[in-house]
């Protein structure tokens, strides 16, 4: 019998049913969504502040001090030591290689040009551009074009095996060069392309690794190398001092994509060199990134507030309007209990219809959001869904409380007479 | 409420309504109006509660959105110089190209004049030394990890002549007048590993330092040592040649501050720092799109949670409905009353709604930006018009629905 009145309920109260489930899909969509959203936020912003640049450097473990002032290096070629290249590709390796976006190695020269008879010294810095490289498991390409995102090529970007160089944008003013022309020095290069990058390689030339290291006589020479990595924003312990620390309380640094962490793991997997945060990315994306995220966060519980709201009142009506039927079911001598469970059955299964459609619908909205915002999925854990069914099932059952109490308490009399 | 009590109550106001039909026109409208909503507090309440909510939802959203950039642009200033001005081919700047700068800024930002030079240590190793002014650098690059900053910096005056005393002082066996000094990490092991004062030398003068604290930033400046711009002057005669600045506001205020800089020091180039303008472009766009499609999905939530309870109250009045009309009042009139009457819900509601929400922007700015929120009162007349429209539309529906059926229908309560 109770069965067929929760049955028949449904299937003769179409409209109310619809109304009241469409309140809770919506609701549930949103907080889905919002939910979704603010989970992914952090990592989505992290890689947004990538584009600032490197967050960590790689340098010899003995170099010298460079001695550089606008771009221009005065430090004797045979000073200082170097990396080996060959080592590069053990940045994939280390603990939180997933966390590595990209790194660019780099090759200060000193060059002289060759021009109408007139010599002009110069820099040219070696890296890689977008290098396909391997640490024998998996192929990842990397370089400039990933981790200086905001360096622009007029002309084409050089490839890394070739001969092909890039002019910085005032360097070429001075010398009158443009894409397509020959650039004299001990080797002629071909200049593929004018740099612009608002920093010191305006002043310079932009050569593949190979090239750089070709001028300097030392093949496999890395001067240092900048790495580009999501981490997490530095908090006291993450500022502690990794040597004062005990076996667990390390492991759980070591564990944690803090900056020094990741600079301490890079450091280990290159030989002979030393890795520190740059402080200037690395220190002040921890603060945006908390900024950001905590007004998500806020954001979030708005919407998630919002969204109950709707599904109480939505609720509340749909059973408002249904005070005949409560007194019927009075008169004919049901209990509050009884007329209770029919509600409270309803509204259950109102909730898990509801909460499924708009947990879906909410995947799909994050999805969307991600893709037009971020131009990258947004996706929501499985496990979420059931936790989305227990808090519409609750809000369902606390918008639908009050209302279902007024309902029971109703005198049958005056329900029936339809004079409430 | 729906207690029986009240329930006659209104009956009884409407004898008394009806008693009193000699009362001008306007004041029976208004007294339907508010006895409506007296009478029935509790459905009422209900309507503008929700009404409240989506209002200050709403509003909270908006003044967020609009106060979101600002307040994430000064935390991108944290990254330091946005513009930097350079003598024209590599050439020092003129003495008088700071307090320009400081004109142009006039408050909207920070500069930081900085000059170079290599210098040689006593072993002949080549260091690159720097003049600038401490204050102002800690103001604008506030990630340098700075053990001590150097105090006692002294004014240009004070610097004309030290160099000299300093040496006489020595020469004669008095104690030492030392120069203050940032060095940076790494040149620290090259040039004074155990803290001790140190000489550097340029163009065969010689400045006798003494290690202040120590700066670390991951970059260049470890490898550099810093002294107060006059001390630097002094010793070396080089003025500066670059000057970072770092100009608060939205991209075309930074812009606008570049090309004036370029008019008011001819001698000298404004470029953006591309790397920072660039970046912090693209994380308050993405940032504020996220917010957006946030604000319009909770605002929807919030306009179809009032949507569904202000339909459910006027769809609960039909009785009332039914006898104005079975009383022979117009349909112009009925749409007109319930018209009123939502409009009037929708005005209040949007009122407490925007002071509410103007108390949660204010707090999330306080909580998550440690800094207030400034109240936007422009955008009351959007929440004010909004909830009218979403009032109006809840409340237009259901009226239009019962205007087809009979009265006598209604009455019967079926």
């Amino acid at each position: 019998m109770f069965a067929r009145l929760v049955y028949e309920s449904f299937r003769r109260q179409k409209r109310r049913k619809v109304l009241a489930g469409a309140a809770i899909t919506l609701g549930v969509t949103v907080a889905t969504a919002m939910i979704a959203v603010a989970t992914d936020i952090g990592d989505k912003i992290n890689r947004e502040l990538r584009t600032i640049g490197a967050n960590l450097i790689v340098t010899p473990q003995e170099d010298s001090l460079d001695v550089e002032i606008g771009g221009v290096n005065l430090k004797p070629p045979s000073d200082g030591a170097y990396l080996a290249e060959a080592d590069l590709p053990k940045i994939k390796d280390i603990f939180w290689r997933n966390n590595i976006t990209g790194f660019a190695p780099m090759l200060p020269v000193n060059v002289t040009i060759e021009r109408y008879g007139k010599r002009l010294s110069a820099t040219l810095v070696g890296t890689y551009f977008s290098k396909q490289l391997s640490d024998g498991k998996e192929e990842f390409t990397t370089g400039v074009r990933s981790t200086h995102p905001w360096w622009k090529v007029s002309g084409s970007w050089p490839d890394d095996n070739s001969m092909d160089v890039l002019l910085g944008e005032r360097l070429a003013g001075k010398l009158g060069e443009k894409a397509g022309d020959e650039l004299m020095m001990a080797h002629t290069l071909h200049i593929s392309g004018v740099l612009s990058t608002g920093g010191a390689e305006d002043d310079e030339i932009v050569a593949p690794l190979s090239v750089a290291q070709g001028i300097l006589g030392k093949p496999g020479a890395v001067r240092r190398v900048y790495v580009s990595a999501l981490t997490k924003p530095e908090d006291a312990f993450g500022r502690r001092d990794p040597k004062s620390m005990s076996g667990a309380v390390y492991e759980r640094w070591y564990c944690t994509p803090y900056p020094q962490a990741i600079a301490l793991q890079l450091a280990e997997a290159i030989p002979h060199s030393h890795a520190e945060q740059i402080r200037q990315v690395a220190q002040n994306e921890g603060a945006v990134l908390t900024r950001i995220e905590g007004l998500i966060f806020l954001i979030t519980l708005a919407a998630l507030f919002a969204s109950a709201l709707a599904v109480s009142a939505a609720m509340a009506t749909a059973i408002f309007e249904r005070r005949a039927e409560v007194g019927l079911m009075k008169a004919l001598g049901a209990g509050k209990l009884a007329v209770a469970a029919v509600f409270f059955a309803e509204a259950t299964l109102l909730a898990l219809i509801g909460g499924a459609v708009g947990y879906f619908a909410g995947a799909l909205l994050a999805r969307q959001i991600g893709q037009s915002i971020f131009n990258s999925e947004i996706s929501i854990p499985p496990v979420l869904l059931p936790v989305i069914l227990a808090i519409a099932v609750m809000v369902t059952f606390a918008g639908s409380a009050a209302a279902i109490r007024r309902a029971v308490g109703l005198d049958p009399v005056f329900a029936l007479r339809g004079e409430l | 409420m729906s207690a029986p009590g009240l329930q006659n109550m209104s009956h009884a106001a409407r004898d008394l309504a009806a008693s009193r039909a000699h009362v001008p026109h306007t004041s029976m409208f208004l007294r339907m109006l508010v006895r409506a909503a007296v009478l029935r507090r509790g459905r009422a309440a209900s309507a503008l509660f929700a009404m409240v909510v989506a209002a200050a939802v709403a509003t909270a959203m908006l003044n967020l959105y609009v106060d979101v950039q600002a307040k994430l642009r000064r935390e991108f200033r944290n990254y330091g110089a946005n513009i930097i001005v350079v003598g024209k081919d590599g050439a020092s700047l003129p003495a008088s190209a700071v307090a320009q700068v400081d004109s142009v800024l006039a408050g909207r930002g920070i500069a930081a004049p900085f000059a170079m030079v290599v210098a040689r240590t006593s072993d002949g190793q080549a260091i690159v030394v720097a003049g600038t002014d401490f204050d102002r650098v800690r103001q604008l690059d506030r990630w340098w990890s700075v053990t001590n900053w150097p105090s006692e910096v002294p004014t240009l005056r004070q610097a004309q002549g030290r160099l000299a005393r300093a040496k006489d002082a020595r020469e004669m066996g008095h104690p030492e007048i030392d120069h203050p000094a940032l060095i940076g990490v790494r040149a620290l092991a090259a040039v004074s590993p155990k803290n001790q004062p140190f000489d550097l030398s340029f163009q065969g003068r010689t400045i006798h330092l003494k290690p202040a604290g120590t700066v670390q930033t991951g970059a260049a400046e470890d490898s550099r040592i810093y002294l107060s711009l006059a001390d630097f002057v002094e010793w070396t005669g080089v003025r500066p040649a670059t000057i970072e600045v770092a100009a608060n506001g939205a991209p075309e205020e930074v812009t606008a501050v570049m090309s004036q800089l370029a008019q008011a020091i001819p001698a000298a180039d404004a470029r953006p720092v591309r790397q920072i303008m660039e970046g912090e472009a693209r994380v308050l766009g993405k940032t504020r799109a996220t917010l957006l499609a946030a604000a319009a999905l909770i605002i929807l939530t919030a306009a179809l949670c009032v949507l569904s309870t202000l339909m459910g109250w006027v769809f609960d009045r039909r009785r009332d409905f039914a006898i104005m009309k079975a009383l022979g009042a117009s349909g112009r009139l009925l749409n007109g009353f319930f018209a009123a009457e939502a409009a009037a819900l929708g005005a209040t509601g949007a009122l407490i709604g925007f002071v509410v929400g103007i108390g949660i922007a204010a707090w999330i700015g306080r909580v998550n930006f440690h800094a207030a929120v400034v109240p936007r009162f422009s955008v009351l007349p959007v929440i004010l018009a909004g909830s009218i429209a979403v009032t109006l539309l809840s409340a237009i529906l259901p009226i239009s629905l019962l205007r087809r059926v009979q009265p006598a229908v209604i009455l019967r309560g079926e």
